[in-house]
């Protein structure tokens, strides 16, 4: 803390959360006081939903792409496992929070399992075998949906998947999982993950034991890419080979680079306009993989950090700087990082 | 008998998807970038043959007018995507590389739509058959692998005994001192996609000849198996990449005789896993010490 910040008034640790919790507790109860009432017709709550599961794809997919700094380029996969661990469990079993909950975790413990198969060899070796790797493994997912249809139901997909994704089902699980990766961001273990991304061989000079953090980051991706899987087969009730494309892969990506390289608000921005502009706008279907593709070229020419750079939203700070009055300064500051 | 038609089949895809691979190889080796958009190269030039000879063009004046369009092609995407970002970040790069494959699949898709096209295979090589002592050897085949190999020779005298191949060479292993010893890099590297490209202009011709058929999304399998060839061989290892073309070719002609066509896909990625647990430079690569 330096000269300036000396008499900087700080709000409270408990105060912070509280302020934080209720305001998340109010945008529950006012969203589904809207879905309950009638308010929101069926399409604008599919979009609502879509954004919430697309969120928090793109929210998993920056801890290996933003925070690792890797590219893998199978999340669908990810998601594919995901999905169908925890729709075969919900098939089984009566429809209940219990077995949601359990739906939830199951998938995302399944695709954390594959993450760490995957990762290993994976992240041992520099450079981009981690894009070929994880582009290889989603296609062998798809290949397997489809030659294993007594599991999984084949080309023709897996049905009447019990449709436990209700709002405030997708709303708590996408906002728990954003706060578990924030907080992991925030610890040791994420600094350790950061500065990998700035230097592998500092921080393994460092003493950072970058395969350990390497495998760690990437499967925590992989673990929450599953939690979302589960959410999308809880949400659609029905499961195809055909959803889990290298363009689903893709389509995530897109997300992440348009919101920014590490930045969890602007993954959930980026996913927020992404998704709700073409289902708005059905005519621009036709152009949207064109406009997709320009957009990444061109984002990464000119402003490589995607939109938001690492810049992160916080409400304390800006409750902080509104408690000092410093809310408007005359110099803007540079957005600060997850260290 | 079976088994030597098997082989020779095995020969034609391989010597495919060598060409293919040596066209990656050659852009890793030189800036270190997977080009993922060398897949979609091969789908224009299979549009460029499809549509000139559908004009009435000669043949042959077609494959030619196909191997210059995806060099122009290929030439055009570094020069305006990758060029900007030659100090970036790999990531930016590989990001940029995606973009470019996306954007030309849904460019083609924009204009021809997403349906299957017959291509005119055998306007360029006529279905004949010959008959070597029993085994019948169609036309086709003969040609794919006379002509890929005839290119991989070709490729190995540029590079071993021209100036230019020597350049090359001189930019892979370092760009600095290459540059310092008066070099042009940007040549070198416009020079190189020109090479890769028409590499893959010809392996356009000679893969639709095999499987007549032209879609918008076709280079992206193709382009990723001639990949997986690539590092498998050992990315940036010219021999490497053939020796990974024929290895996929082959592993892939044996999984459908055995009757698990549907599962090929799957076990020439396994393949690419299992290789690069055991050898992570790949076949004949060179493992690089990383430098600080």
């Amino acid at each position: 803390m330096d000269k300036a910040m000396r008499g900087y008034r700080q709000i409270p640790v408990y105060l912070r959360y509280l302020i934080n919790i209720l305001l998340l507790a109010a945008l529950l109860a006012l969203g589904n006081h809207l879905i309950v009432s009638g308010a929101v017709n069926r399409a604008q709550k599919a979009i609502i939903l879509q954004i919430g599961i697309y969120a928090l794809l793109a929210v998993s997919l920056n801890v290996a792409t933003g925070y690792l700094g890797q590219l893998p380029l199978g999340h669908a996969g990810f998601m594919a496992v995901g999905g169908y661990a925890a729709a075969i469990l919900w098939k089984s079993l009566p429809k209940n929070t219990g077995a949601m909950l359990l739906g939830l975790l199951l998938g995302g413990l399944v695709a954390a399992v594959f993450g760490v198969l995957i990762g290993v060899p994976a992240l041992r070796l520099r450079g981009d075998y981690l894009a070929i790797i994880t582009l290889g493994f989603g296609e062998i997912i798809r290949v397997l949906i489809i030659n294993l249809p007594g599991i999984t139901g084949g080309t023709p997909g897996l049905m009447s998947i019990p449709k436990h994704a209700t709002f405030p089902v997708v709303y708590i699980t996408v906002i728990v999982s954003c706060a578990l990766i924030h907080t992991l961001m925030k610890s040791r273990h994420g600094r350790a993950i950061l500065a990998i991304r700035e230097n592998e061989i500092a921080a393994e000079a460092s003493g950072v034991n970058t395969t350990f953090y390497k495998v760690l980051a990437f499967t925590v991706s992989a673990f929450f890419a599953g939690v979302a899987g589960a959410l999308y087969a809880g949400y659609t009730g029905i499961l195809t080979p055909g959803n889990f494309t290298f363009m689903t892969s893709i389509n995530i990506l897109v997300m992440v680079v348009l919101g920014g390289l590490g930045s969890m608000a602007g993954s959930i921005i980026a996913a927020g306009i992404l998704t709700a502009l073409p289902l708005a706008l059905q005519s621009f279907n036709k152009y949207r993989m064109v406009i997709y593709a320009l957009l990444l070229i061109v984002v990464m020419i000119f402003k490589p950090s995607g939109l938001l750079g690492r810049y992160d939203f916080s409400l304390t700070r800006i409750l902080e700087k509104a408690v000092n009055g410093r809310l408007f300064p005359k110099r803007g500051k540079a957005g600060e990082d997850h260290a | 008998m079976l088994f030597l038609s098997q082989c020779i089949n095995g020969l034609q895809l391989g010597s495919i998807y060598a060409l293919v691979a040596l066209g990656y190889s050659m852009v890793y080796g030189i800036i270190r970038l997977l080009n993922f958009a060398h897949g979609d190269v091969i789908m224009i030039g299979a549009y460029i043959a499809l549509l000139t000879i559908g004009a009435g063009i000669h043949p042959a004046l077609a494959v030619a007018v196909t191997i210059l369009g995806c060099m122009l092609v290929s030439v055009l995407i570094e020069k305006v995507a990758y060029r900007p970002l030659r100090s970036a970040p790999r990531i930016s790069l590989l990001i940029t590389a995606i973009g470019v494959s996306l954007l030309l699949q849904n460019l083609v898709q924009l204009l021809f739509t997403a349906n299957t096209r017959p291509y005119p295979s055998t306007a360029i090589i006529p279905a004949k058959a010959l008959n070597l002592g029993g085994l019948s050897l169609s036309l086709n085949t003969l040609m794919t692998i006379l002509i890929s190999l005839g290119a991989m020779v070709g490729l190995h005298l540029l590079i071993q005994k021209t100036r230019m191949g020597k350049a090359m060479r001189a930019v892979s292993e370092d760009t600095g001192a290459a540059q310092l010893m008066g070099i042009d890099i940007n040549r070198v590297i416009s020079i190189t996609f020109a090479i890769g490209s028409a590499l893959a202009g010809v392996g356009s011709v000679l893969f639709c000849c095999r499987y007549p058929v032209v879609n918008p999304t076709m280079g992206s399998l193709l382009g990723l198996k001639a990949f997986v060839a690539a590092v498998l061989g050992g990315i940036g290892s010219i021999p490497g990449a053939m020796v990974g073309g024929f290895a996929i070719g082959f592993a892939e002609v044996l999984v459908t005789a055995l009757g698990f066509s549907a599962w090929t896909d799957a076990v020439v990625f396994a393949i690419l896993i299992l290789v690069l647990l055991v050898k992570p430079a790949g076949l004949l690569g060179k493992g690089v010490a990383e430098k600080v």
